[in-house]
């Protein structure tokens, strides 16, 4: 029989639960102090405030080691923990690619002196990073890209243009990939190295890209001539694509690839109240069936990265799922109250902030972190059609 | 999976492997009831699984049961092995003695219903009940029925009228008029005890749910084992990305749906988790649209024939989607319970282990 998909249920232990509570409880005291609210641009909100909060409760760097300032916790309760932020739209966008990605990095490929130096900071919610990986001429294809880094007298010397950088202009840290030796066809995944840079050191510029909802999120980052130190090499010189390969089931798998425009979904059942229409009905009925399907899976998925086991190609079918689902929200919330309702709602009500927010992101999803046609080659690779 | 439902399951795969074959398969679409299929599983225990082992059966639990319709729909096996379990059900519930043989269930639709009468001293019943499984095959048809004093179980073993009809699948889908149909005293249960018709539904689609999940790997298997030998331009067609893009998008509605049914099987351990049952019948219902899809657009003229095995769990996807409530009908329900649960009260409950039971008894 075919058993290509290993996503079995997992006990939902009490402490889980407990702790579902404790997020739960801490969210509500943040909203009852003003210190948050829903926003339509949901958990994707930049609040240093916020991110030391959160820190100081033990939610970031949960399953690092102690000696780094992490909490040595699973990554069951990491998910359980992150899974309730999100959905209550709390503003985690700070710290989240150091809590998620930077860290479990430099864990793996970085360097003690890097670890000591970066991981507790990032744990107390004060170190904020960003990724700079596509370039103009660099995208889904990341072997491409032409910043070059040239090994010059105690370091570096890096050159070159990134592209979509979001936050680059408030985080402290970019996690840069860069050329250190020439694109070799026949070895197209070699000669990239990984590099923690200052972004504030001498020859970088952020230049502001705004998006189409005339948002400022991404940025443009120039290196001109910029000297990098040894030290700020992340692992191997040339490993750089080996690497972030490793961690990609842990970024594809989570609840962040479904949890953008949910907020929309909270606000179309209070605007629509206890009692919809058949066809509201079925429409709301169809966004929860795949929002359970999609709690299910990522929640299954997290309890397999728990056991050591990494699934790739499930990690890719889940966020192949759930961009869908982002996408899908708007869509069914504009035909449960259409143009007609929506001018009508009172004024209080906030769902047509949601709506915009949500419509006019929607295209991003399935875009970033992996476009839906690199992720359904991967799944057709593990099918073994490559 | 447990170290019994491995027993089980593999016990019962071996069995379909070598009775469902297509030969018995067509066989059966022809109208031969596959005896040597239905007495292998009767002697492994399988078709008395649901009876409790004080009643002298396996006692299997439900989720043991969800395992097995998952293979046995992968298999696309030609017999009521669902409905002679739901059937066994019934009788337990309604504390009626366990008649043993092929059985088949009704109401299966919502609009149709069954009067029982107490008639000059004795029990009589009456109604038409359409799309029935296997009622020409069961040796009994165990019903949920409406008396005067509430709903009563009721054993019909002679039925006069079944009329002949058939499903997507060439699965017998019979209709069932009974027009005061006398029944005997000790083929009727007690008034408002055992399983009425909303369980019942809700039963059926919980096992439908599963049968489904097998067979939309078997879909999948199929697509991806044709796409790597079916040869044009000179290359595999699985090597186009054309078609990579569209077994990967078939591959993830098959990973959904099959999540989906697993974790209603999981929930209905202990009671039948109501929710997590319609979410699952309707997600996977909603996924056949792309499968069976996908993988007749891939397996193109060829899958189109009756010589491919592909149809035989394309066309059961499409007359199990349709069983038991379609999507949408699900979708419904679902959304109701949701806008009860309100904006802030719907997030608690998704990831809620055990969730309140709400909603209508029927959707």
């Amino acid at each position: 029989m075919f058993t290509s998909f290993s996503l079995a249920g997992i006990e939902m232990p009490e402490h889980l639960e407990r702790l579902r509570e404790e997020v739960r409880a801490f969210l509500r005291a943040e909203l009852e102090a003003g210190s948050y609210t829903r926003e339509p641009s949901g958990w994707d909100r930049y609040d240093a405030a916020f991110s030391r909060k959160v820190a100081a409760r033990g939610w970031i760097g949960m399953t690092w080691p102690r000696q780094y300032g992490g909490h040595e916790r699973t990554s069951l309760e990491r998910y359980v923990v992150t899974e309730e932020l999100l959905a209550a739209g709390a503003p985690v966008r700070a710290h989240w690619l150091a809590d998620r990605q930077f860290g479990p990095l430099l864990l793996t490929a970085g360097s003690e002196d890097q670890k000591r130096t970066y991981l507790p900071r990032i744990a107390a919610g004060e170190c904020y990073v960003c990724v700079g990986m596509s370039e103009p001429d660099s995208g889904s294809d990341l072997a491409s890209i032409r910043t070059r880094a040239t090994k010059v007298e105690g370091g570096w010397r890096v050159t070159g243009r990134k592209v979509w950088t979001s936050y680059a202009h408030m985080a402290h840290l970019m996690n840069l990939f860069a050329r250190t030796a020439p694109f070799d066809v026949k070895n197209r995944h070699e000669g990239v190295t990984q590099f923690i840079v200052d972004l504030d050191w001498p020859g970088i510029t952020i230049k502001p890209i705004i998006n189409l909802a005339n948002d400022h999120d991404f940025n443009e980052v120039l290196f001109d001539d910029v000297f990098v130190p040894e030290d700020r090499v992340i692992g191997a010189v040339g490993n750089g694509w080996t690497q972030v390969s490793g961690e990609l089931a842990h970024e594809r798998a989570g609840s962040e690839r479904w949890l953008n425009a949910y907020g929309v979904l909270v606000h179309l059942l209070d605007s629509v109240g206890t009692q919809p229409d058949r066809g509201s009905a079925e429409k709301i009925g169809r966004l929860v069936t795949h929002l359970w399907t999609l709690h299910r899976m990522s929640f299954s998925l997290a309890g397999l990265l728990n056991q050591g086991i990494t699934p790739a190609v499930e990690a890719a079918l889940v966020k192949d799922l759930g961009n869908q689902f982002d996408q899908d929200i708007p869509e069914a919330a504009r035909q449960v109250l259409q143009e007609e309702d929506r001018v009508r709602l009172p004024e209080e009500d906030r769902f047509n902030e949601m709506l915009d927010r949500a419509l006019l992101y929607a295209p991003s999803y399935p875009i970033r972190g992996g476009t839906r046609e690199i992720l359904r080659g991967i799944i057709a690779r593990e099918l073994g059609l490559r | 999976m447990s170290e019994t439902q491995k027993l089980l399951t593999d016990s019962a795969g071996r069995i379909f492997t070598d009775l469902c074959t297509r030969d018995r398969l067509e066989a059966a679409e022809a109208g031969t009831w596959p005896e040597e299929l239905w007495q292998a599983l009767t002697d492994t225990g399988l078709t008395a699984a649901a009876v409790s082992e004080a009643r002298g059966g396996a006692g299997a639990e439900l989720a043991d049961l969800c395992a097995l319709a998952r293979v046995a729909g992968y298999h696309a096996a030609p017999v009521p092995l669902i409905e002679t379990w739901l059937a066994e059900h019934m009788l337990g519930a309604a504390n009626l003695q366990p008649v043993g043989g092929a059985l088949a269930v009704g109401p299966i639709l919502r609009r149709d219903t069954l009067r029982l009468e107490r008639r000059g001293g004795h029990w009589t019943i009456t109604g038409e009940l359409r799309c029935v499984p296997w009622a020409r095959n069961a040796e009994a048809v165990v019903l949920a029925a409406d008396a005067d004093d509430g709903a009563r179980t009721v054993v019909v073993r002679d039925a006069k009228t079944i009329v002949e009809g058939w499903n997507y699948a060439r699965e017998p889908r019979d209709t069932l008029r009974l027009d005061r149909h006398r029944v005997s005293d000790d083929a009727v249960g007690a008034p408002n005890r055992g399983c009425g018709r909303a369980e019942l539904f809700f039963r059926g689609a919980l096992f439908r749910t599963q049968e489904m999940a097998g067979a939309m790997e078997r879909v999948l298997e199929l697509t991806v084992a044709y796409a790597k030998v079916r040869v044009q331009f000179g290359r595999v067609i699985g090597k186009f990305q054309a078609v990579q893009q569209q077994i990967a998008s078939l591959a993830s509605q098959v990973a959904a749906g099959s999540a989906v049914a697993q974790a209603a099987a999981e929930a209905s351990s202990t009671a039948l988790a109501r929710f997590e049952i319609a979410a699952a019948k309707a997600r996977i219902g909603e996924a056949v649209a792309v499968v069976a899809g996908v993988a007749h657009q891939v397996h193109a003229a060829m899958g189109f024939t009756h010589e491919h095995a592909l149809h035989r769990s394309t066309r059961r996807l499409w007359a199990w989607r349709d069983e038991f409530g379609t999507e949408t009908e699900w979708q419904a329900w679902v959304g109701t319970v949701a806008a009860q649960l309100g904006g802030e009260g719907l997030w608690p409950y998704i990831v809620a282990a055990r969730k309140p039971d709400l909603g209508s008894p029927l959707p």
